[in-house]
């Protein structure tokens, strides 16, 4: 059911861990089925990520999104990171079976929030 | 890559035996048991035989098994049957929290019609209370209907005591048995059953076909088929003769297997069982410690996701099962479990592991070196905090029933 991309990504990856004393943490829950993912950024003065990190507790397509969305917005800068949407993820991997699309927005959903994060901080800064 | 298959409670492969004799039917008797000549009357011998033996093997008489499309049909002709035929007597029927979904959307589906429905709870182990089933008894009761073993958990439920006491108040019994039926002793007699559900492919027979085993005397009738004569009015359609006769001789070979096969499935059992909850930390057994299946072993990993553990246990060649939300389609976690008072977290990290007559310990062997560095992956990626998460609440608070458990 799910692609060769979903399970490479769910057997090894990339980018698993935190990140000490991270510039912006994110963390969301699926309203759908109750799982959670957390991704940790470290973002430099151009505001480009530099290191992004994940950790999930989901199904393998909520694993494989987070690992997905980890390996696309690393170094990107933050507006570009914003503008990538779940599809987008979903659509790097393969493509979801349509019962797992919403895994995919865990891995957006977290990203954002981790960005958030961020801009928070550094607004109080 | 070693494949290992750990799903019995999900289908069993069909045994050779049952092969040939599927074969034969298919190959060498395709007449319509129905016909009065010479190629009907053969297969119809076939059919008779079939239902002699599954008659034998539930200690029933064979014009007491009616052939089904499987469990499936049988649990929603058991019911609806009863429901319809005993509406003058009272519109109120009893169930559990843990029924199969064959039996429960069907109880479901009744109460949209008029019927009163009691949904008793479960204990932390999955098993129903016979106080709370006296409590629930009305003089509007016509029938109750729970499983005599669960498919999730494995919990035998004391049906003889349930079916005494529908006895004595004139309220007609139905068990599902699908997972009992071929692993421990089914017999009619000494459960007090008026109606009993089997499935084919649950004993290393073919899919799509069961039977349903209604008492003489029981006040049923046939209330959702409508078509011709067959089975004495009982089931309309043509027979499934190769599903039937293979049915027949799937439950032969079980019975004769039985006593043996029981026992062997319970080493292996046992053994599996003790050796995660030894080897894995903050793992439980979900059902009944004793009073379970003996080729089933269930369990809850805190912190990890159930279908996260089967695809990397399917990478090992290990085919399991979960009640996880995100395996179940509905993306809900199993009614089961959270009847049990797991919490939604929880049981979100349940597997369930059904063993069958080909398992061998070397199997068991592979699964617990397998198994101890998957949950280590797994956690590792867990965003959850080990430390203070998940904080034990499935004592006694945390369960729904009232009775039965006071440890
Ligand atoms: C307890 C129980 N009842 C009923 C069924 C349904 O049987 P069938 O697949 O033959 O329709 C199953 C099978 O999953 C079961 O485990
Ligand atoms: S995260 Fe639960 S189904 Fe994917």
């Amino acid at each position: 059911m799910y692609t060769e991309k979903v399970m490479d990504h769910f057997e090894n990856p990339r980018n698993v861990g935190e990140i000490e004393n991270p510039d912006g943490v994110g963390q969301v829950g699926n309203p759908t089925c109750g799982d959670i993912m957390k991704i940790y950024l470290k973002v430099n003065d151009d505001n480009v990520i530099e290191d992004v990190k994940f950790k999930t507790f989901g199904c393998g397509a909520a694993i494989a999104t987070s690992s997905m969305v980890t390996e696309m917005v690393k170094g990107k800068t933050l507006d570009e990171a914003l503008k990538i949407s779940n599809k987008a993820v979903a659509d790097a991997l393969g493509g979801l079976p349509p019962k797992k699309m919403h895994c995919s927005n865990l891995a957006a959903d977290a990203l954002q929030a981790a960005i958030e994060d961020y801009m928070s901080k550094k607004g109080k800064k | 890559m070693r494949k290992v298959y750990f799903d019995h409670s999900a289908t069993t492969p069909v045994r050779p035996e049952v092969v040939d004799e599927v074969c034969t039917s298919l190959k060498e008797n395709f007449g319509n048991p129905t016909s009065l000549h010479y190629f009907g009357r053969q297969v119809r011998k076939d059919v008779e035989a079939a239902r002699e033996k599954v008659a034998a093997a539930i200690g029933a008489i064979p014009n007491e098994i009616v052939f089904t499309s499987g469990g499936t049909e049988s649990d929603n002709m058991a019911i609806h049957g009863v429901a319809m035929s005993n509406k003058n007597k009272g519109n109120h029927i009893i169930t559990s929290a843990v029924e199969h979904h064959a039996v429960m959307n069907t109880v479901k589906a009744l109460g949209k019609e008029g019927f009163t429905i009691t949904i008793l709870p479960v204990d932390k182990y999955g098993m129903v209370s016979v106080n709370d089933v006296v409590a629930a008894i009305t003089d509007k009761t016509i029938l109750i209907t729970i499983m005599h073993a669960n498919n999730e958990v494995g919990t035998i439920m004391p049906i003889q005591e349930i079916a005494k006491l529908a006895y004595a108040r004139g309220i007609f019994m139905h068990t599902d048995a699908v997972q009992s039926f071929g692993k421990i002793p089914v017999n009619v007699n000494e459960l007090g059953v008026d109606l009993l559900t089997i499935s084919a492919h649950k004993i290393y027979g073919p899919k799509g076909v069961g039977a349903l085993y209604i008492r003489k005397g029981t006040r049923w009738k046939q209330s959702l088929f409508h078509g011709g004569a067959q089975e004495r009015l009982r089931r309309a359609g043509t027979e499934n003769v190769p599903g039937i006769t293979g049915l027949g001789k799937a439950a032969e070979l079980a019975m004769a297997d039985l006593p043996k096969e029981t026992e062997y499935l319970k080493t292996l059992r046992d053994r599996l069982i003790r050796q995660v909850t030894t080897k894995i930390d903050r793992v439980k057994l979900t059902g009944h410690p004793d009073k379970r299946l003996p080729n089933h072993a269930s369990f809850t990993f805190e912190f990890i996701e159930g279908e996260s553990m089967l695809l990397s246990l399917d990478m090992k060649g290990i085919a399991a099962s979960s009640g996880s939300a995100c395996t179940s389609g509905s993306l809900e976690p199993s009614h089961v479990l959270l009847a049990m008072g797991i919490p939604h977290e929880i049981a979100h990290g349940s597997i369930r592991i059904t063993l069958g007559r080909d398992n061998t310990m070397e199997d068991i062997d592979y699964f617990l070196e397998v198994m101890p560095p998957i949950v280590d992956r797994l956690r590792a990626m867990s965003p959850l905090d080990q430390e203070t998460e998940f904080a034990s609440n499935g004592g006694c608070d945390a369960c729904k029933s009232s009775g039965s458990c006071k440890s």
